[in-house]
């Protein structure tokens, strides 16, 4: 870097801008507070090489930061001001540290003097966040805040990323020190970055994955963000091996591709849980058998030997007993692991799997031919419009499982969601951050009518900045998800899960941005067409059906082979059907 | 079986909050801790029992903790020889008739009266964790008003080799190192 040459003496807070210029970052999110003022007044001389985006929420801000890291590959940055501020970052927190998401969160704090006495809008922030943090700071020295800064970027971005918290007390805004950037190694002895692929795993995995009969690959997070996504279809070609993915895992491989069988777990494909139930051999790369995927674990892929490849050493053996615990990085390990399999079809063990997806198929409600629009015709259309090609930001709930399930992603990160975590509300700031990014992807924003209005308030920032995403509300008049298992599990009582909306078209108007609503599935392309004309944010309300399931579906804790098919029958009105089953 | 292990961290504010926030968010249990400054300034070490009977539980407790940022090194020397010793404090009620009968109870077990005042008797024993709970048995017969346990306290025996618990500099040992360890967990 070189910049340390010119003596400079700064303010702690100008010394936060200086070292985020140093960490390349262009963007942050942020929302202004007493214990913050200090670095917001010193914003004023680093306003044309960091842009500020004024969040409604401090919530926001993190899922900003959030989507942004996650299009981007990038550390994203959030900022807030002590108590309240800080304490609405928390779940966004959570959320990152759940997905692996590398963001640096930066919180003013009192000043050093008055902490521990609950002075006005303190809080223990640091303390608070450490069970949802990779790692968090409380910088009670001037002279440790740029160094701290530094480290705080490489603990986010390095090994499993995760979100860093930074609290900074206003008095070390204040005070001034001679900025030096950092530009040694950082030194964290016991903070182990594992590089190099050993020869006996790769000579033991090279065995297991020769002597497979019936073998399957794992991609989850882990591929995307070590980007590993050629050297897998290197693998799996090679090999022969076909390919499942985690909700994360999505879009790390080409769904078109032929080996690639798509989405695992408790909403995945029939056919690709089957093959984890019958398979010899599982190569999981970059996961961690999170409940969701796995089923019952008494009886999850009983027959198959596991190898596990993972960076972080703690995943190994935390659900699911693997063979072969591999620690490094994915792209490393398949690198060294690929010149070295054998070359391979297995043709009869692709057949019995094709066999079993043809059997799935009547789950295919986009052919029911039925007028009223049902969520999975709309994520179906939103795929056709966009030609697949489109950043898709989604929420949690039904939306979210159908968008997995009928969106078929080509690339890395065009699939931002909320896994670990679930958390509603995630989309629309995570989509406003991940349009930060600059490709020329179109962002998608795909919300269901209960989340969109636990942050609808963010529509203010996107017409603010006036950023290009297209919302796409699907709106079914409950929170379908949660009224999913009422009507399955608790005899379609359906307590508190009717949610009311604003008229959309209306706020979209009041807020300032275009929308539209569309009742009929003819008129989908079109208004698609509209919003992607429109130069800013556009909104765009589908009105589906209020009692659709999302099927297959693996109960919480059930055998994952012990799938609930859609129970309907092809040849009769199955609207009527959905109908009937909803209030039996 | 227990699992003794010897942490060595950053003495930084709130490293005993990351630590025991660790073993709480992912449900392992510590039987004791105890922590108190190093040969190194700066550097803390600790003595952590965990009770987890299971070995891949006790792999799991392991890597978690090194995890952690502040962490510099866990060694486990659960099954390697070492002194181990605990320290109590033990108050007893009684008046001047009972004190010959205490001091005999606390002489045969290599304890120590270290106060006797208006109708109390405090002891003091250092030793390994079955002593001093042989030495509470044996002293239950009196009225026993307050007990005050250290936790364990443990240390290697033999000349002290870095290799063994802090992640080398090279990155090929470094994966070797790490093999060994996933190894001595997860394939017993
Ligand atoms: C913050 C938060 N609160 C509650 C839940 C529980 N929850 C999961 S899905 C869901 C319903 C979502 O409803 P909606 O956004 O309308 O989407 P739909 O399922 O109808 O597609 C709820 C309440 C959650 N995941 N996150």
């Amino acid at each position: 870097m070189g910049n340390s040459t010119s003596k400079k003496v700064l303010t702690g807070a100008e010394i936060i801008w200086e070292c985020l210029l140093q960490e390349k970052v262009s963007v942050v999110f942020g929302y202004p507070g007493g214990a913050i003022l200090p670095a917001y007044d010193a914003l004023t001389k680093y306003k044309d090489q960091i842009h500020h985006v004024l969040t409604r929420h401090e919530q926001g801000a993190t899922h900003m930061a959030d989507g942004y890291a996650r299009a981007s590959g990038k550390v994203g940055v959030a900022i807030a001001t002590s108590g309240p501020g800080a304490t609405n970052m928390i779940t966004g927190l959570a959320t990152a540290m759940m997905d692996s998401s590398p963001i640096v969160c930066i919180t003013g704090q009192v000043s050093r003097s008055v902490i521990g006495s609950d002075a006005f809008q303190e809080i223990d922030i640091s303390g608070i966040a450490m069970p949802i943090t990779k790692h968090s700071y409380l910088i009670m020295d001037i002279r440790e805040l740029a160094s701290t800064i530094h480290e705080a970027f490489y603990v986010a971005k390095t090994g499993r990323p995760g979100p860093v918290l930074i609290d900074i007390p206003k008095d070390v805004q204040n005070e001034s020190i001679e900025f030096v950037y950092p530009t040694s190694r950082i030194e964290l002895p016991g903070y182990y970055l594992p590089q190099s692929p050993l020869e006996n795993q790769v000579k033991s995995a090279v065995e297991l994955i020769d002597d497979a009969k019936k073998p399957i690959i794992f991609a989850g997070h882990g591929v995307l963000l070590s980007g590993a996504s050629s050297e897998i279809i290197e693998l799996s070609e090679k090999s022969g091996v076909p390919i499942a993915t985690t909700l994360l895992g999505i879009g790390s491989v080409p769904d078109s591709h032929p080996l690639v069988l798509g989405m695992m777990g408790m909403h995945g494909e029939a056919w690709v849980n089957r093959a984890i139930q019958e398979a010899d051999l599982i190569i999981a790369c970059g996961m961690r058998f999170d409940d969701r995927v796995t089923g019952n674990l008494k009886t999850y892929s009983p027959h198959s030997k596991k190898i596990h490849i993972d960076i972080d050493l703690s995943e190994f053996n935390k659900n699911v007993h693997v063979d072969l615990p591999v620690h490094c990085d994915v792209k490393i390990f398949l690198k060294a692991l690929n010149p070295q399999i054998r070359e391979n079809n297995h043709r009869s063990w692709l057949k019995s799997i094709s066999i079993w997806q043809q059997d799935s198929h009547q789950r295919d409600i986009i052919k029911t031919g039925s007028t009223t629009l049902m969520g999975a015709q709309v994520i179906r259309k939103i795929w056709e419009g966009t030609k697949g090609d489109a950043i898709v930001v989604t929420d949690v709930g039904q939306h979210q499982m159908l968008e997995a399930q009928y969106f078929n992603h080509e690339k890395p990160r065009t699939l931002i969601t909320s896994g670990g975590l679930g958390t509603m509300g995630f989309s629309l700031p995570a989509g406003i951050g991940a349009s930060f990014y600059g490709s020329d992807k179109e962002v998608w924003i795909i919300v269901g009518d209960g989340s969109i209005q636990m942050t609808i308030m963010e529509l203010a920032t996107a017409v603010q900045e006036h950023v290009n995403i297209n919302i796409a509300i699907i709106n079914n008049g409950y929170l379908g998800m949660v009224r999913q298992w009422q009507q399955m599990f608790y005899d379609a009582r359906y307590a508190e899960t009717p949610i009311s909306s604003p008229d959309y078209v209306k706020v979209s108007e009041a807020y300032g941005l275009s929308g539209q609503r569309v009742t009929h599935i003819d008129e989908i392309l079109p208004a698609m067409k509209q919003a992607q004309h429109v130069n800013g944010p556009s909104l765009i309300e589908f009105v589906v059906e209020q009692h659709d399931m999302v099927y297959p579906m693996v109960p919480s804790g059930a055998d994952l082979h012990q799938m609930i098919y859609r129970p309907y029958n092809n040849n009769s009105d199955i609207l009527k059907q959905v109908k009937e089953e909803a209030v039996k | 079986m227990k699992q003794t292990l010897v942490v060595l961290v950053d003495d930084k504010p709130g490293i005993l909050n990351r630590i025991s926030s660790m073993f709480r968010r992912r449900n392992f249990n510590i039987e004791s801790l105890v922590v108190g400054s190093s040969e190194t300034p700066g550097i803390s070490r600790m003595t952590i029992v965990a009770n987890e009977p299971d070995s891949t539980k006790r792999g799991n407790i392991y890597f978690n903790l090194l995890n952690l940022v502040n962490v510099i090194s866990v060694e486990d020397i659960t099954s390697l020889p070492c002194i181990n010793r605990e320290y109590v404090l033990i108050k007893i009620h009684a008046g001047s008739g009972k004190w010959s009968s205490i001091g005999e109870v606390t002489k045969n077990n290599g304890a120590r009266i270290v106060d006797m005042g208006k109708g109390s008797v405090i002891i003091e024993a250092a030793g390994e964790e079955k002593a001093i709970t042989e030495l509470i048995e044996n002293l239950s017969q009196f009225n026993i008003k307050e007990i005050m346990r250290t936790g364990k306290i443990a240390m290697r025996i033999g000349v002290s080799q870095d290799s063994d618990n802090i992640v080398s500099e090279s990155q090929e040992d470094a994966a070797h190192w790490a093999e060994k360890k996933i190894i001595s967990y997860f394939n017993s």
